[in-house]
């Protein structure tokens, strides 16, 4: 086993967040697909860290962790004002602009 | 924290580790895309970033697994299960598909994603040996990231500060809701009680339970003629459908009960 299986399963976890944001309905939980791709993301900045031997990678990761973080807390602001409106967190509910 | 012995190869006990934990990681994964409750959802997204800390862990990214481990399983998603119970745990997500054929066409796009992502990260490292961090971890891991992000990222790391500040007032602009009508005075909720409707509520909603069998608070008072009122349970229980039919609680009808009982 050498270190570029983290690479693999980090492919795995990103393409079952992508299909998540995809078949999902429910907003809350494609926020959670789009942050298991953030993660899946980081797995492979840790692992190509480790492959050339300096901690840019981690520092990237680092970054990253807190973009999701902000991007988290603006997210689920506007779904609860969404929620607050419509009465519903299903993203198929709102699509006012399409009528 | 070595557990990489062998440069390149990892260590038989991080394989061991990495073959009982990296599966049980993409089944939860998967099982978050097919439990039917956000709840559960959460739970498992939970299970897959405590996975992912252990992995950072083992790759010689103490500080990291640490930050992983206090900000996303700690706060993160304490917030996403914070925002569900908002939102209403009872709105599970229905999991036919409102658009016709999306779900056959997302697989066979995913398939033929992952393929090629595993494909092409197979590759990234271009047959080289991996260096491994134990010479750029010389110092502690801790101080290896604090000397690259106080040097070489300083600028993008103040860009962040002022990210995280702006992130958080657009949630307080966000979350804040104005309000339209003037706040009731005391006066106002006084004339409202006895102008009302009927002198019922004039001295205030009866409380849940009173005279009545049980006094948890789904029970209904009972009257002074033995008739339960519904109005002395909360609303947002009966919205809820957590309330027993009152009319079971009627006096007349538990005679009744008690006499055939007899």
């Amino acid at each position: 086993m050498d270190a570029s299986n983290y690479l693999y399963i980090s492919a795995l976890l990103f393409t079952i967040g992508a299909v998540g944001v995809v078949v999902r309905r429910n907003a809350i939980v494609v926020f959670m697909c789009i942050e298991l791709m953030l993660n899946a993301a980081n797995l492979s900045f840790v692992t190509f860290s480790r492959i050339n031997g300096n901690l840019d990678g981690q520092v990237m990761a680092f970054f990253t962790m807190v973009v999701a973080a902000c991007e988290v807390v603006v997210g689920l602001a506007i779904i609860v004002t969404i929620y607050r409106s419509r009465r519903s967190a299903s993203v198929d509910d709102a699509s006012l602009l399409k009528r | 924290m070595q557990l990489a012995l062998e440069v390149g190869q990892t260590a038989k006990p991080e394989a061991v580790m990495f073959w009982i934990l990296g599966p049980m990681a993409v089944v939860a994964a998967l099982g978050m895309l097919l439990v039917k409750k956000a709840v559960h959802s959460a739970i498992l997204m939970a299970f897959v970033m405590v996975v992912l800390a252990i992995f950072y862990i083992a790759q010689d990214a103490v500080f990291l697994g640490i930050v992983q481990v206090v900000v996303y399983t700690g706060a993160v998603m304490m917030l996403f299960l914070f925002i569900l119970m908002l939102v209403g745990v009872d709105t599970s997500d229905s999991l036919t598909e409102t658009i016709a054929g999306l779900r056959p066409i997302a697989i066979t796009a995913a398939v033929g994603f992952g393929g090629l992502m595993v494909a092409l990260l197979g590759r990234a490292t271009l047959g080289r040996q991996a260096v491994g961090l134990s010479g750029a971890n010389a110092n502690g891991n801790v101080e290896g990231i604090a000397f690259a992000l106080f040097s070489t990222y300083v600028f993008p790391f103040e860009v962040v500060s002022a990210l995280l500040i702006t992130a958080a007032m657009g949630a307080m602009v966000l979350a804040h809701s104005q309000r339209t009508t003037a706040r009731p005075t005391q006066r106002q909720l006084s004339i409202n009680r006895f102008r009302g409707k009927s002198l019922g509520s004039a001295a205030g909603l009866p409380g849940p339970g009173v005279y009545a069998r049980h006094n948890a608070v789904d029970v209904p008072a009972l009257l002074p003629d033995g008739t339960p009122a519904p109005t002395s349970v909360n609303a947002s229980l009966e919205a809820r459908g957590d309330m027993l039919d009152y009319k079971s609680f009627d006096l007349a009808e538990v005679n009744t009960q008690i006499e055939e009982e007899k």
